[in-house]
């Protein structure tokens, strides 16, 4: 089992969540995040005096999948997320150790 | 339940009859009586109106300062009304319009009847009068709250309130406004129909003297002493808050010609000229100089133009006012850019709308007036009169302003700790966020 994080543009959550829907995904954990990256900041002014906007509001969305169906997710992903305009975001997995539904108790792949 | 209901409605109608004179209610209508009649009844709409300007300034203060300071700023904008309305019933409508010297009333304490009987003012009765003249003194007062914003202990703040609205600007209404003050008698007499100066540039140069005396926010400046931008919360509330000022104005000046007549369409017609001529040279300034035209300093264009013609907007002609707004406009963008740069730290820029504004307003009567302007032929008399009001009214109120702030400093402490500033006047001062926990969820809590 893996754990998939994805950093994306807010305004792609919908097309991401549909495509991962339609990839077979069940469930997925979503947050409001913010970060730079390699692009950095931007320098804006409020009221006549600067001031730098380090961070920008991203996107975060977790989901855990079996190990056959990693790369169909992370392609759906990578398909719907991207604008081929700077700060789209990223993408990676974490191995599980172990994945536990909390209703049933039941564990492993069978939990996903 | 229902008796004691009925008992409270006989004492508050018992109350009425004490201290209301019916002056015209057993008489045959005449021309006169009806007259009197919407004399009072539009100076109570137009007090309403000014009274309302306090949910404007508000909004203002609070949606260009912090969600960690919600709370306090909006309770320092009601109290200081509150404090304000007992304190000039008190000592200072007195002050302001009792009998007495060129200086100040020193008769009339409490609104006493045997010294405002009937017909002191005219056709408006004495609590028209006052409830009227009461909403000004709230707004001079009110004023300061913005510039000593997010860093301001709440019981220093509620001695200024009372200390403002019985001392320091009354005696500003009495040279100004009361039929023995010196301004009024002077051989051109000052002309400040609606209070650039009177109300306006009091509240600018006591924000001036407060925030001074106070000290910038932690973390306005960097190392190097450069401001920084520190955001407000909630520039909906700033901009709804500037609608209501706007709104608020068309009692503030057409009401100060304390009757109902005709003439309080023209004054209506200069205030909103200048008030758009405002936004729009404001808008111009700060697009030119940062790039973008800044919503909130657009917002600070529309009262800076409201301010400025206040003083002349029955005087000038729309002309004048197009121009006076204009300029007005202009200024305010300078002036906010200038008392950041200076290290006057005014997270709403009263002193440059309210101040400088005032100061300017003051001025472009002696300029612009239709008659005594010196731009329409009759010379600079007219002008030299309203240098000297300013001049007169800055020095008395940054000096009593400077003397009351320090003495609060030096006796019950002006500025929170380090500590409450960081974490919020909200929760310290007054023991609960102004936005409560479900909404202070993720990443902007504690910001």
């Amino acid at each position: 089992m893996q754990l998939i994080t994805a950093i994306i543009k807010p305004h792609m959550l919908d097309d991401v969540k549909d495509a991962l829907r339609g990839a077979g995904v069940q469930g997925l954990t979503v947050s409001e995040v913010k970060g730079f990256g390699r692009q950095g900041g931007h320098t804006e002014t409020y009221r006549g005096a600067e001031y730098k906007i380090d961070f920008v509001p991203k996107v975060k969305i977790e989901v855990v999948v079996d190990d056959p169906a990693v790369d169909a997710v992370i392609t759906a992903i990578t398909e719907a997320a991207r604008t081929d305009k700077i700060g789209d975001g990223k993408i990676w997995t974490t191995t599980v150790g172990s994945l536990v539904r909390i209703r049933t108790g039941e564990m492993g792949a069978d939990a996903v | 339940m229902r008796r004691k209901l009925l008992t409270g409605v006989g004492l508050v109608g018992a109350f009425t009859l004490l201290t209301a004179s019916p002056a015209f209610a057993q008489e045959e209508a005449t021309v006169e009586s009806v007259k009197a009649i919407l004399d009072n009844v539009w100076i109570l709409v137009a007090a309403t109106l000014v009274i309302f300007m306090q949910a404007g300034f508000a909004l203002v203060e609070a949606g260009l300062t912090r969600a960690k300071n919600v709370g306090n700023i909006m309770l320092k904008n009601l109290i200081d009304f509150c404090a304000g309305v007992l304190a000039f019933a008190a000592v200072g409508f007195a002050i302001a319009y009792g009998p007495g010297n060129d200086f100040m009333g020193t008769e009339g304490w409490f609104l006493s009847s045997s010294t405002f009987g009937d017909g002191f003012f005219g056709n408006l009765t004495t609590p028209t009068f006052f409830i009227f003249q009461v909403a000004f003194a709230a707004t001079a007062a009110t004023i300061v709250s913005g510039a000593m914003a997010e860093r301001t202990k709440f019981k220093s703040y509620l001695v200024y309130s009372f200390v403002i609205s019985a001392l320091i600007y009354p005696v500003v209404v009495h040279w100004i406004w009361s039929s023995g003050g010196w301004l009024l008698n002077m051989d051109t007499p000052f002309i400040d129909f609606a209070g650039s100066t009177a109300v306006h540039s009091v509240g600018g140069w006591a924000s001036l003297m407060g925030a001074l005396i106070l000290g910038p926010r932690i973390g306005k400046y960097d190392e190097n002493g450069k401001p920084r931008a520190i955001l407000g919360h909630s520039i909906p509330f700033a901009l709804v808050g500037v609608f209501i000022l706007l709104v608020g104005w068309f009692g503030f000046n057409p009401g100060s010609l304390l009757a109902a007549d005709v003439a309080i369409g023209a004054i209506a017609f200069t205030t909103v000229i200048a008030a758009a001529a405002g936004a729009i040279t404001a808008m111009a300034t700060i697009w030119i100089k940062s790039g973008k035209p800044d919503v909130a300093m657009v917002g600070n264009g529309v009262l800076a133009g409201l301010v400025g013609v206040t003083a002349g907007c029955y005087a000038m002609d729309g002309w004048g006012a197009l121009i006076t707004g204009a300029i007005a406009g202009v200024l305010v963008v300078f002036a906010v850019m200038f008392f950041d740069r200076i290290r006057i730290d005014d997270p709403v820029g009263a002193i440059s709308v309210h101040g400088i504004c005032g100061v300017w307003g003051t001025l472009a009567v002696g300029l612009f007036a239709t008659e005594g302007g010196l731009f329409y032929g009759d010379g600079a008399d007219q002008l030299v009169s309203q240098a000297i009001g300013v001049v007169a009214v800055a020095a008395w109120v940054l000096v009593t302003s400077g003397i009351l702030f320090l003495a609060i400093k030096s006796t019950i402490g002006l500025r929170v700790n380090p500590e409450e500033e960081i974490e919020g006047l909200d929760v310290h001062e007054h023991g609960s966020p102004g936005y409560g926990p479900d909404t202070l969820a993720g990443a902007s809590a504690g910001i």
